[in-house]
């Protein structure tokens, strides 16, 4: 693997920049490794990474059965923060928050990490009482939040409009300065090559269709369109077609798949210089470094797999953004897409062990799972190689939709997320 | 936007007048004191989710008001049929 630096950069320039190797070799399929992971995604290629990293586990295979990075990881709207009301949540996405700084250069790959701050609007009474809770309970886990008045807002975002008469007034807001964006393909490429640096196959265009439990119940392996392949531990990381998965081991699971879209804004000079999220009128906005302006729109109502949402949904959301930013009001959209995110019942991830031996999963993550990447491949590393969740994922186990204890973040954050 | 067949009102109408309420054909328990908590759980939380043919209710809220079951496909977002609450599965 060539090493990038300022110096290979340089060198490479001498020679028209023709000759850059692959980063990565194309693996075929091996008939068996120590553990299998479902899911080319982030979450999936960076459980590899640290599995080989951390737990010297490195005959490992990463299934994907389309090409990396290419379902949710490349379909989100690239927002990193951890401002999350529960004790269980804030140390979660804190922790994949901290893995972030640093990750470029522990990859060694520009993930173009920016900590430009996400700012949480509020637009009425309720909303400035639910985001000073969030603030003052993120603080007393450790997380940074502070309350902005709508001044102080206007100051750190100089498009938002904080007129009294708007349509969405503006009462205040709550900013996560350690927040920002990265790079989504950087960050699935990587940790892609990373992990095959250390001696995982990354297997392209080899979907799982099915999952092989021997007389114990215990996975011996899985079918995929490029064969049979063994492993005793397999881990599914497989995002909107999570509970699909998972019925191929014989599991029901509590999830349901939404398309969840977003768009692009034909490219402009830098004037956004932070991430805006308003959870009321249901609209968030950043601008890439290419210049386009970033957003997201809201889930479709009902269940699919179809990877496109309704026109209805996008409006909604634009309606609401040239209200809030009305210098944008004439702004062209470039591209819409949707990705299929699976939405668990308290909104919150399922991540460990499941009923059959061998068998770990990580999903869940309805339409906040970007942000986590580092630490929902650490954790699901942790937990294959440990055959135990750790601490910070012990309570985002199945059971606790037996026993009742939910960590409901739908109920924190009841929709942007 | 998709057109959605109302069977009380027998027309095709946009999505924006209908809201989704959920995987059809659940029912309640009818002796709650006695279900498990496996049971419970399948009753709250467990959702068939499939890729392909699926079972739902809808609302014609902004039309007669009144729910109604559809059978669509999740994959194209087609409806196969829509009917009445209470009729049989289809």
């Amino acid at each position: 693997m060539t090493r990038f630096s300022a110096f290979s950069l340089f060198a490479k320039a001498l020679s028209g920049h023709q000759d850059w190797p692959e980063q990565w070799p194309d693996a075929a399929p091996k008939p068996a490794y120590d553990a299998i992971i479902v899911g080319g995604g982030g979450h999936g290629l960076g459980a590899a990474y640290y599995l080989a990293k951390k737990y010297g586990i490195t005959n490992v295979a990463v299934l994907e059965k389309g090409w990396i990075g290419g379902g949710n990881t490349g379909r989100n709207t690239t927002i990193i923060r951890s401002n999350y009301l529960y004790d269980e949540s804030a140390h979660l996405y804190d922790h994949a928050v901290k893995l972030w700084d640093g990750l470029s250069q522990e990859l060694n790959y520009n993930i173009m990490y920016s900590k430009r701050g996400v700012m949480m609007l509020a637009h009425n009474v309720h909303d400035v009482q639910s985001l000073q809770r969030h603030i003052n309970a993120n603080r007393l886990n450790g997380v940074d939040n502070e309350w902005l008045t709508p001044e102080q807002a206007k100051a750190y975002c100089p498009p938002l409009n904080i007129a009294p008469d708007a349509r969405h007034p503006v009462l205040g807001a709550a900013l996560q300065r350690r927040g920002g964006t990265a790079r989504h393909d950087s960050v699935a490429w990587g940790y892609a090559r990373a992990a095959a640096a250390l001696g995982v196959d990354i297997i392209q265009n080899c979907a799982v269709t099915g999952i092989r439990r021997g007389a114990d119940g215990a996975v011996e392996g899985v079918e995929t369109t490029r064969g049979y392949i063994a492993s005793k531990r397999v881990g599914v990381s497989a995002a909107g077609n999570s509970s699909v998965v998972m019925q191929m081991a014989g599991l029901d699971f509590p999830l349901e798949s939404y398309p969840l879209q977003a768009l692009v804004s034909e490219p402009i000079k830098p004037t956004f210089p932070c991430v805006v999220m308003s959870n009321t009128v249901h609209a968030y906005m950043s601008q890439s470094d290419k210049g386009e302006l970033v957003i997201g729109a809201g889930t479709d109502q009902y269940v699919s797999y179809s990877q496109r949402g309704a026109l209805q949904i996008v409006e909604h959301t634009l309606a609401a953004i040239c209200e809030i930013f009305p210098i944008y009001r004439r702004m062209r959209m470039l591209r819409t897409w949707g990705g299929i995110v699976d939405v668990t019942p308290d909104r919150s991830p399922i991540l460990g062990k499941t009923p059959v031996k061998g068998l770990y999963v990580n999903c869940g993550w309805g339409t906040g799972g970007f942000k986590a990447t580092p630490g929902a491949g650490d954790l699901l590393a942790y937990t294959m190689a440990k055959d135990e969740p750790h601490k910070i994922n012990a309570p985002f186990n199945l059971d606790r939709f037996r026993n009742g204890r939910l960590i409901d973040e739908a109920a924190a954050a009841a929709v942007a997320h | 936007m998709i057109l959605i067949h109302c069977p009380y009102c027998d027309e095709k109408r946009p999505e924006i007048e209908f809201v989704n309420a959920g995987q059809a054909h659940i029912s309640r328990p009818l002796d709650p004191s006695s279900q498990t908590d496996e049971e419970w759980e399948a009753y709250l939380f467990i959702r068939a989710n499939p890729r392909g043919r699926h079972h739902e209710r809808w609302r014609h809220t902004y039309g007669c008001g009144r729910f109604f079951n559809a059978v669509r496909d999740t994959v194209s977002d087609k409806f196969e049929t829509t009917y009445k609450a209470g009729e049989p599965r289809r």
